[in-house]
Parts: structure tokens; C-alpha cells; sequence
């Protein structure tokens, strides 16, 4: 097991703080628009770039090994599955 | 060894850390202790739900009015569901084996997160307490059906929000206990012990905890949605709020038909492990079960449509979701053929666990085909909503998981106790309950292909002798279930002292004292063998 401690520098803790403020403004923007039925396409992006970016530096990610990497990005495939698998219902109702 | 006699070493039972007496449970963080505090609430919950089981039955063994009005029939189907599915049912076999022999099984001297572990305990509780609370608090009993459906349940004026918190809270105990199995299968297993070389029943533990950590937040966001829509008229699901119901269902059934796997993979596990102790011969396909626990929590996860064939779903999905079914079939049979497989040839020793696993195979088999018929489309639209229904998931959860959790407490309670209950009335018990849960449920199916729906108070003559005899066998479940209580506990003090290793198993917890000291192991022991190897092969 790595002992190792790894910690992100202010510089890119304000980065990220950052970069979701402007995603968050951005998800508010796009409620304005319309997309049609890719509305909830565009607000899913929106939120899957927020959570990447939580994951990968927040939650420190970035500095695992690829074995736990790959077990989120395992979570990732079950989400879009399991969305994908629901709006089979809703396209084709 | 003589009755009187006890066992000369001090095991979890009797060690004293920092509290003393009660405190010394209720503060305890030894994973052994906390497995039984689970024990005992569960049981207490389960005999609580169980007598609700046979009021129900008893107001159905003739049509009309018998012992309750039709309200408190709507409270106490409800209440038995959700008694039954979230504080028995789903945390069951995880929370009370897997919390005591998990770390003995992979060699550790606890879970990854002790503190953690008895936490989830209280949460358990807690949401437990608030479970029960919901049947006499204020407007009435919830008589929403354990699954919640919306419009209804965001209109019903009776104790709906305390249900929905109650189910709300029992899942982060949850996903705790999922949470903390993952990291201690990962990094607590003894040297030497490969993911190849891990017993079975953590095998099934680590793919119930995967499912348990991935879909119970979303039932639990869901129910929040309700209390949302309910308490903020926020219209998620309520169409006259401008929700859609089909959304509820959809979003329910994500977390709830994975939720049968996580009922009846540790289930699974559990006879796993019996079926070579008392065959004395090792499993059958190790890996084939290994693989087809992982492909059951897998597909099992996409199956959840076939819960909503006559909602008006999208003819795609129907097919979709007919077909997964069909295919999550495969890898519960690869298992079935496993077991059998592994007793045959072997040198069987009938003794009560093995009877309980053998009768877990045949109702586990009769709610597995009846679950085929409810999973083909077309019959599907015939049986919906029936008594078939009923029968179908007592079958694979009471016969299933029920029968599975009576057999591992009785194949691992010398173990647990230091003592042996008496086989001769365990065996007597076995007989009672497994003739009084088919007299109960079997009806059931023919009487739902007749056309009785579930859920109902009142029913057609024609439904009677169907529901009389079903009556009958609830009775009799109900003796067995007592009879078998009265053998544990009443052998808990008085049974003879049980050796190490009264059943010839080879798995690490045989290997050590009866009952465990403190922490299991005076040294972390290193594996080299597969975890199946009986004398002759070794």
C-alpha cells in the first residue's frame, strides 16, 4: 500500500472552485434554452463535467492507482446504462 | 463433552473491553458482537412482521369482514412489506453472517471500518423504530403497499412520510455496511489469499455490497422526491402536479429488483458454503459460481422493467426487459447445477443446515420458474397483479433468502454460541415449517391463475378453499418458525459445548475456537490452499 499524501496545491483548488462556479452558472444559463429532447442530455453533460472534475481533484483521483480508477469509471458505464435503458421507455413510448 | 461443561478459553462472548455488561454490546465494536445485535433486532422485527403475516391471513380464510376492517388490512399488508423487505429481508444474511464471518472467513480481525460497521447498526435503529412508529403515528397506518406508488402515496393522508424516511434512513445503514465489506474484501484478506482462494460466502457478500453501494441512493433520492412532492407539491411524479408516475416506477424498481439480489445472493453464498461441508467433498465449479454471482448482480441490475409490463411502458423496453430476465435465469441456474452437483457423489450427512439448504434449492427453483412465467410477456399480462405474484416472491424471498438465513444459523451457531441446539427437534421444526410454507404459498399460485388479485380484502367465493388452505399452512409456518426459535434459544445456555469443528468444515472459521475469542486469530493465518479442500484431495 502506497503511504504516500498527496495534496492539491490552493492554485488548482481555486482552479476547480472556479471552473464549478462557472459550470454552475452554466446549468442555471441553459434552463432558458430550448433543446427539445436533449434537454436532459445537455443538463447530464453539464453535471457529468462538474462531477468529473469533483472526482478527479477534490476527491483525489487523480493520484489513485488506475485499478480504483477504473472501479469509478465502472460506476460511470452502470449510469449511462441504466439511462440509457430508461429512455428506451420514454423515446419509444 | 457433557452439557455442564464450558468452553475453557474467552471468546467474544465473555471479554471485557472498555464497557462492561450491556454497554459492552450496545458500544461494542468487535464485528462479531455487532453481527449479533443485528441477530436480535432482525428476529424480534421478523417474528413482529410475521405475526402481521398471519393476521393478514387469517382475515383472508373466509370472504368478507373477519378480524379487521379493510383499512387496517391496507396498514398491516403494508407495514408486514415493509418491516419484512427493509429491516428483514435486505440487510438479513449481510448484516448478520457477513458482519460475523466475513473477517473470520478471509482470515481478518475485523472489518475495514469497526466504528463505522456500529454505526450502521444504529442507523438501522433507527429507521427500524421510525418503521414501526409509521403504524401507530397519527394519521394511520401507511397503506401504500411497501412499494410506495406514486400518485397514491402522495395523496394517501395516512403515515406515509414517516414510511418513506423510515425506508430513507434503513439505506444508508446500507450502504455503509456495503461500503465497509468492499474495503475490508480488499484489504484485510489474509496473505495468500487470492481473490481465487476467498470462500464463497464473501464472494456473494462482495457482489451484494457492490449492488448495495450503487442502488440504494437512488431509491433513497426517490423517496425523498415523494416526501418532496407531498410536503413542497414540487410535481416529480404526481401527474397533476405535472410529474409522471412511470418515473417513480422506473426510478423504485432501479434500487428495488436489484434489491431481490441483494436478498438472495448472500443467500446463495450461504448454502454455498453447507453444500460441501456435508457432502465433504469441495464445491463443485468454484469458479463458474464465482463468475455467475458477479453476472447475476450485473444483469440483475437491468431487469427492473419487467416489474412495469402492463404500466404502458414502450413496447422496446417490454421486449428489453423480457429478454434480460430471461437471460439473469442462466447464471441462477449454472448455480443450481453447481450444488447438486456438488453433493453428488459425496458422503452426505443429512443433518438440519444441509435439510434447509436442500429445501432452499426447491423453493428457490419453484419461485425461480414461476418468476420465468412472470417475466414472459404475454403471461405477464394475465398473472399481473395476482396472487401468483405473492406466491412467486415468497417463494424466492421467504423460501429463498428465509430458508437460506435458517440454514446458516443452524450450520454456523455452535460457532456463534459455543453450544449445540438439539437436531432432533431442529429436523422436526425443518419438517413443520417447510410443509406449512408450501401448504401457505403453493394455493396461492392457483388461485392467482384463477384470477385472485393481490392486495385484496374481500375476494369470490370461488377463491375460498384456495385462501382457507393457505390459512391453514400459515399456522402451521407459524408453529415451525416458534418451535425452531425455542430450539435456539432455549440451547443457547443448556446445549452441550460444542467442539471447533462439529461439521468437518474446511473454511477458515472452523479452524478456530467455538465460540471466536476476541480477535479470531492469535495470528493472521497464511493461505495456501484452495478454500475447499476436504482430506482426501488435500
Amino acid at each position: 500500500m502506497e503511504n504516500k499524501t498527496h495534496i492539491s496545491s490552493y492554485e488548482s483548488h481555486g482552479r476547480v472552485l472556479i471552473s464549478l462556479l462557472l459550470l454552475t452558472m452554466l446549468s442555471v444559463l441553459v434552463t432558458w434554452m430550448e433543446f427539445g429532447v436533449f434537454t436532459i442530455a445537455v443538463a447530464l453533460t453539464v453535471a457529468s463535467v462538474k462531477a468529473f472534475i469533483v472526482l478527479t481533484w477534490f476527491m483525489h483521483l487523480k493520484f489513485e492507482s488506475n485499478f480504483i480508477r477504473w472501479m469509478v469509471a465502472g460506476v460511470f458505464v452502470l449510469f449511462t446504462l441504466v439511462l440509457i435503458i430508461t429512455f428506451i421507455d420514454y423515446f419509444f413510448r | 463433552m457433557s452439557k455442564n461443561e464450558k468452553y475453557s478459553h474467552e471468546s467474544y462472548l465473555e471479554y471485557q473491553g472498555k464497557y462492561k455488561g450491556i454497554w459492552g454490546w450496545l458500544f461494542s465494536t468487535d464485528h462479531k458482537r455487532i453481527g449479533l445485535l443485528y441477530l436480535y433486532s432482525i428476529a424480534f422485527f421478523f417474528v413482529v412482521a410475521a405475526i402481521l403475516g398471519l393476521l393478514i391471513r387469517i382475515e383472508l380464510i373466509a370472504p368478507g369482514p373477519t378480524i379487521m376492517d379493510a383499512q387496517t388490512y391496507n396498514g398491516l399488508f403494508t407495514v408486514h412489506g415493509i418491516i419484512m423487505i427493509f429491516i428483514v429481508v435486505i440487510p438479513g444474511l449481510g448484516a448478520v453472517f457477513g458482519n460475523f464471518f466475513l473477517p473470520i472467513m478471509i482470515g481478518a480481525k475485523d472489518v475495514a471500518f469497526p466504528r463505522l460497521n456500529l454505526l450502521s447498526w444504529y442507523i438501522f435503529i433507527l429507521g427500524a423504530i421510525l418503521a414501526v412508529a409509521s403504524q401507530f403515528a397519527g394519521g394511520g397506518a401507511p397503506d401504500t403497499g411497501w412499494t410506495f406508488y406514486v400518485p397514491y402515496s402522495s395523496t394517501s393522508s395516512t403515515n406515509v412520510i414517516f414510511a418513506l424516511t423510515a425506508a430513507f434512513i434503513l439505506g444508508f445503514s446500507s450502504i455503509l455496511t456495503g461500503i465497509n465489506f468492499i474495503v475490508t474484501i480488499h484489504r484485510l484478506r489474509a496473505p495468500g489469499m487470492g481473490w481465487f482462494k476467498m470462500p464463497l460466502f464473501p464472494w456473494s457478500l462482495y457482489a451484494t455490497a457492490w449492488i448495495q453501494v450503487l442502488a440504494t441512493p437512488i431509491v433513497g433520492i426517490t423517496l425523498l422526491m415523494v416526501i418532496a412532492e407531498r410536503v413542497l407539491q414540487i410535481g416529480f411524479f404526481d401527474p397533476a402536479l405535472g410529474g409522471d408516475p412511470l418515473l417513480f416506477q422506473h426510478l423504485f424498481w432501479i434500487y428495488s429488483h436489484p434489491a431481490v439480489y441483494i436478498m438472495i445472493l448472500p443467500a446463495m453464498g450461504v448454502v454455498t458454503e453447507i453444500f460441501p461441508t456435508f457432502s465433504q467433498k469441495p464445491v463443485f465449479g468454484y469458479g463458474a459460481i464465482v463468475i455467475s454471482s458477479i453476472a447475476i448482480a450485473a444483469v440483475g441490475y437491468f431487469v427492473w422493467g419487467h416489474h412495469m409490463f402492463t404500466t404502458g411502458i414502450s413496447y422496446w423496453s417490454r421486449w428489453f426487459f423480457s429478454f434480460l430476465t430471461f437471460i439473469v435465469a442462466i447464471p441462477s441456474a449454472i448455480k443450481v447445477f453447481n450444488w447438486i452437483s456438488t453433493m453428488y457423489g459425496g458422503s452426505i450427512d443429512l443433518k438440519t443446515p444441509l435439510l434447509y439448504a436442500i429445501s432452499f434449492i426447491f423453493l428457490f427453483m419453484i419461485g425461480g420458474f414461476t418468476g420465468l412465467t412472470l417475466g414472459a410477456l404475454a403471461t405477464n399480462v394475465h398473472l399481473h397483479d395476482t396472487s401468483f405474484v405473492v406466491a412467486h416472491f415468497h417463494y424466492i424471498i421467504f423460501g429463498g433468502m428465509g430458508f437460506a438465513f435458517f440454514a446458516g444459523i443452524h450450520y454456523w451457531y455452535p460457532k456463534m454460541y459455543g453450544r449445540m441446539y438439539n437436531i432432533k427437534l431442529a429436523n422436526i421444526a425443518w419438517g413443520v415449517l417447510f410443509t406449512g410454507f408450501n401448504v401457505l404459498y403453493f394455493p396461492l399460485f392457483i388461485i392467482g391463475i384463477q384470477g385472485m388479485p393481490r392486495r385484496y380484502f374481500d375476494y369470490l367465493e370461488q377463491f375460498h378453499t384456495g385462501h382457507f388452505i393457505s390459512t391453514i399452512g400459515a399456522i402451521i409456518l407459524i408453529i415451525g418458525i416458534f418451535m425452531m426459535l425455542f430450539n435456539l434459544i432455549y440451547y443457547r445456555h443448556r446445549g452441550a459445548v460444542a467442539p471447533s469443528n462439529p461439521w468437518k468444515g474446511v473454511t477458515l472459521e472452523w479452524q478456530i475456537e467455538s465460540p471466536p475469542t476476541h480477535e479470531n486469530f492469535e495470528e493472521i493465518p497464511e493461505i495456501k490452499t484452495p478454500p475447499y479442500l476436504f482430506k482426501k484431495e488435500s
